[in-house]
């Protein structure tokens, strides 16, 4: 256990120098982003003087490297800066527009997860089971079409079946406070569907090669040869042993879930952070595009440490030194 | 044995398998026949079927292949008729199964005693706490160490003579009626065998189980089985008592597996200057760990051959690593044809590379798959000495005639040869350099004993023309006999003991030496016996030691 814990510290520090790396990725992206907010917004009419005034007003023209330790200080605190937006009525932390929006996207990624999970890991379990079978080669040919469709199409091909064919579903999934989990849940179902379409394919197909592979093994056969039921050499002897990179899919999938779903959050206007972020860049908010930025690449590491502990925990090889 | 009664009849089996859309016959036309309580032995080459027909006894055949035709037989039922449910029911239960490689065939994600008891649990015949006493009862009649806290371990965590003893107390957890063991003790070490062996026996004996040993060691089987049967290409070429095969085999071929043991060199009497000298030789891997090499010294003769013995873990590898310039030692001197012998692979030249060659174990993974067999030899005349074109064609051809194969095999890929073919042309690659000092590096060890047996004749006659010596690395007792002139005895990467071939098999030994000596099965059918009452509880507790502070396993 001693060596896990350290290999758990390892990869956590190694996770925090990585998300330390995106930042200056991010912010000096940013700085080269042509244009700036003090001059998109003021127009063309605007003297420079106007400008010049509204930058400093902005902090914009401090020197770069002030102003990402002034960011990063702030993050440390908790504090994700003012938005540029509506600042001279109104000033609005970033906080309070990234962080209801996060929250939409997250509850949309959990529901996903929850049900395209097991799903793809049952589907993948079966056809690895019942390999080159009918069963397994339609369940591949179905998966692989639906990773082949783009998936604003597979969203537009359920919206008209499900929601304008047969109006069972609401075409449009903006949440709004105050509903009951009842109401969400039935509101998100339509992107929640398309969304499974996407990752389940991922998660089955990873499945199904992790436990082929494993199948081979000499100790499967040892598994068949002392009279085990062939549900359990699937589920005691091979599933755990092919448990790495499956977790590993399911992290980059959970990731994308977060991360890539802008395109179905527009079909569906689903208000979540994708949304938020495209809007950003286009008013070169530059406070909310950097917080958006940060969230996904801390997902991103987490999810994906995550996986790797998850992955080392399971072989005993590593947890149970000699 | 107990009664009379036929425990197991197959009969007329033929089992095919496929390659390449082909069906080829794998086990042909075979009767057999197991009373209660009775040890069959299997003998047979690889490929001629025993682990197949062996299967077959517990209705199993491997993904690929099929049984065309034939019954088993098993108390009565035929394992064929039944449902997959019904057979699954039966393995495990009452049929049970020891596969060659303990390291691969446990689960790593599972500790042992989970897995020991698994059958009994799943299909309720005990419940979880009487299980697992029963199990813990096991180990410790198989004389594991530890028996109330080995099962708790995972299996990269035992050693491999020890986990050979939990999976056979795994196949015998149930009270099967019928084992089938297929090659339990190949992998292991000499010494570590004798002890796997001896539990096995003791084990099969108390509980009056039948059993099916399949091996490929005649000594082996010898003390194992009641009554023998040799199988080739699917075939069985003859079948009888245990005695009666070892004393008065009837058919040629087993007459043929039966002399290979007797291979001995002659002693040589003229004297010889020496190539290779090693002196006060340390070799650790990284700073702070455990020596691997502990001050040894030795000499190859030149154009004798120097046999260096030892179990794994022994640093035998290391040592013929470090004379070819792969490892570089902590300290130590070496010297190659009266100068130093510079340790580093970049200090040495070109030429001093072409004098010292070494020949991996393995031909499968030192031969490059995509290369024909004529650009595999032509490589070392191309880099050391620039032939080309139809001159280095010339020397090929004569180095494949000098390794009995032939100009006819230029063309092929390794592929399209056996293991021993493999190895010979693993070999004329190293000859082809014309070196003065060649380190095999268990050359045979992978081998049929037929096999080994001409590729052993081979380099004899190789040395006898060319006057290369050999640092002939091996650990296996009957080789040594075979090829050396000196010997090295090395035990926990200390020389044990060093001299010529007939004073190293003559006593008195050294303790290590006799130990490894006698642990060599010999052709006796109650040689294991003997062994066992000879050697004292001391004995069984160094061995035990060995196994448990080395890996043990060759792999």
């Amino acid at each position: 256990m001693h060596a896990l814990g350290r290999t758990i510290l390892y990869r956590l520090v190694l996770g925090l120098f990585s998300i330390l790396a995106v930042s200056v990725v991010v912010f000096s992206a940013l700085e080269f982003l042509p244009g700036d907010f003090a001059a998109s917004v003021l127009g063309r009419s605007a003297t420079p003087e106007t400008v010049a005034a509204f930058r400093q007003e902005l902090g914009l023209d401090l020197p770069p490297v002030q102003r990402y330790l002034a960011w990063i200080g702030g993050l440390l605190h908790g504090d994700l800066g003012t938005s540029f937006a509506g600042r001279a009525y109104t000033p609005r932390p970033v906080a309070d527009i990234v962080l209801p929006r996060l929250g939409n996207t997250l509850f949309l990624a959990a529901v996903t997860a929850a049900l395209a999970t097991p799903i793809a890991l049952f589907l993948g379990l079966l056809a690895a089971l019942y390999r080159n079978s009918r069963f397994d080669r339609l369940v591949n040919a179905l998966t692989l079409s639906t990773i082949a469709i783009p998936e604003f199409l597979v969203a537009y091909l359920i919206i008209l079946v499900l929601a304008v064919k047969f109006p069972l579903f609401y075409s449009m999934s903006s949440l709004s406070p105050g509903m009951t989990l009842a109401e969400k849940l039935y509101l998100v179902a339509l992107p929640v569907l398309t969304l499974s379409f996407v990752i389940v394919a991922h998660m089955m197909r990873m499945t199904r090669a992790a436990i082929i592979g494993v199948l081979s093994s000499p100790y499967i056969e040892m598994a068949r040869l002392k009279g085990t039921r062939p549900w359990h050499v699937i589920f005691r002897h091979a599933l755990p042993n092919a448990l790495g990179p499956i977790v590993n899919v399911i992290a980059f999938s959970l990731a994308y879930l977060v991360v890539g779903v802008v395109v179905i959050e527009v079909v569906f206007v689903y208000p979540g952070i994708g949304q938020t972020m495209v809007d950003a860049v286009r008013n070169r908010d530059i406070p909310v595009v950097q917080a958006c930025t940060l969230i996904f690449a801390v997902t991103y590491i987490t999810l994906n440490l995550v996986a790797d502990i998850v992955a080392i925990a399971t072989n005993p090889r590593l947890l149970h030194a000699r | 044995m107990s009664g009379d009664e036929t425990l197991l009849d197959i009969r007329d089996m033929r089992i095919e398998g496929e390659s390449d859309g082909q069906w080829n016959v794998l086990v042909d036309g075979v009767d057999l026949t197991l009373k209660r309580g009775e040890v069959l032995g299997l003998v047979g080459e690889s490929g001629a079927g025993k682990s197949t027909l062996g299967l077959a006894a517990l209705g199993y055949v491997r993904p690929g292949c099929r049984i065309a035709s034939g019954d088993i037989i098993f108390d009565g039922q035929d394992l064929l008729r039944l449902s997959d449910a019904e057979r699954c029911g039966l393995r495990g239960h009452r049929i049970s199964y020891v596969a060659q490689s303990a390291a691969a065939s446990f689960n790593p994600a599972h500790a042992l005693l989970r897995q020991t008891i698994e059958t009994a649990v799943q299909r309720r015949l005990m419940n979880a706490g009487a299980a697992r006493k029963k199990a813990v009862e096991q180990f410790r009649e198989l004389s594991l160490p530890d028996p109330e806290t080995i099962g708790r371990r995972y299996p990269h965590q035992v050693s491999g003579g020890q986990l050979q003893r939990v999976m056979t107390a795994m196949a015998m957890h149930c009270g099967p009626d019928l084992i089938v063991f297929d090659e339990p003790t190949t992998a292991l070490d000499v010494t570590t065998q004798i002890d796997v062996l001896a539990s096995i026996r003791e084990a099969v004996e108390a509980q009056g189980i039948a059993a099916i040993y399949i091996t490929h060691d005649l000594a082996v089987v010898a003390q194992m089985a009641h009554r023998i049967m040799v199988l080739r290409h699917g075939k069985v070429v003859e079948e009888a008592s245990t005695q009666r095969m070892l004393d008065a085999p009837q058919n040629e071929y087993t007459r043929s597996l039966w002399a290979v043991r007797e291979l001995a060199k002659p002693e040589e009497t003229t004297p010889s200057s020496p190539l290779l000298t090693i002196e006060g030789l340390d070799f650790s891997y990284g700073k702070g760990f455990v020596k691997a090499l502990d001050n040894v010294a030795l000499t190859v003769p030149r154009g004798r051959t120097l046999a260096v013995v030892g179990e794994s873990g022994s640093g035998k590898s290391t040592l013929g690593r470090i004379v070819a310039g792969l490892n570089v030692p902590t300290s130590g001197r070496l010297t190659f044809d009266g100068a130093a012998l510079p340790p580093r692979l970049e200090h040495r030249n070109k030429d001093l590379l072409r004098r010292i060659q070494l020949v991996h174990q393995s031909a499968d993974t030192a031969l490059n798959p995509r290369h024909t067999v004529r650009e595999i030899i032509a490589r070392p005349l191309e880099v050391f000495f620039d032939l080309r074109g139809e001159a280095c064609d010339r020397r090929t051809d004569e180095l494949l005639d000098m390794i009995e194969l032939g100009p006819r095999f230029a063309t092929r890929l390794p592929s399209e040869l056996s293991g021993g073919q493999k190895q010979r042309v693993n070999i004329a690659r190293g000859i082809a350099a014309g070196p003065e000092l060649m380190i095999c590096d268990e050359v045979t060890s992978a081998l049929d004993q037929l096999v080994q047996e001409g590729i052993l004749k081979m380099l004899l006659g190789l040395q006898a023309s060319l006057g290369v010596s050999y640092f002939f690395i091996t650990h296996d007792i009957s080789t040594v006999r075979a090829i050396a002139d000196e010997v090295v005895v090395m035990h926990r990467g200390k020389v044990v003991e060093v001299g010529s071939q007939r004073e190293i098999f003559a006593p008195p030994h050294e303790a290590y030496t006799e130990l490894l000596l006698g642990s060599a099965p010999q052709m006796r059918a109650d040689w294991l016996t003997e062994f066992l009452a000879e050697r004292g509880p001391v004995a069984r507790q160094h061995a035990q030691s060995t196994e448990r502070n080395g890996g043990s396993t060759h792999v």
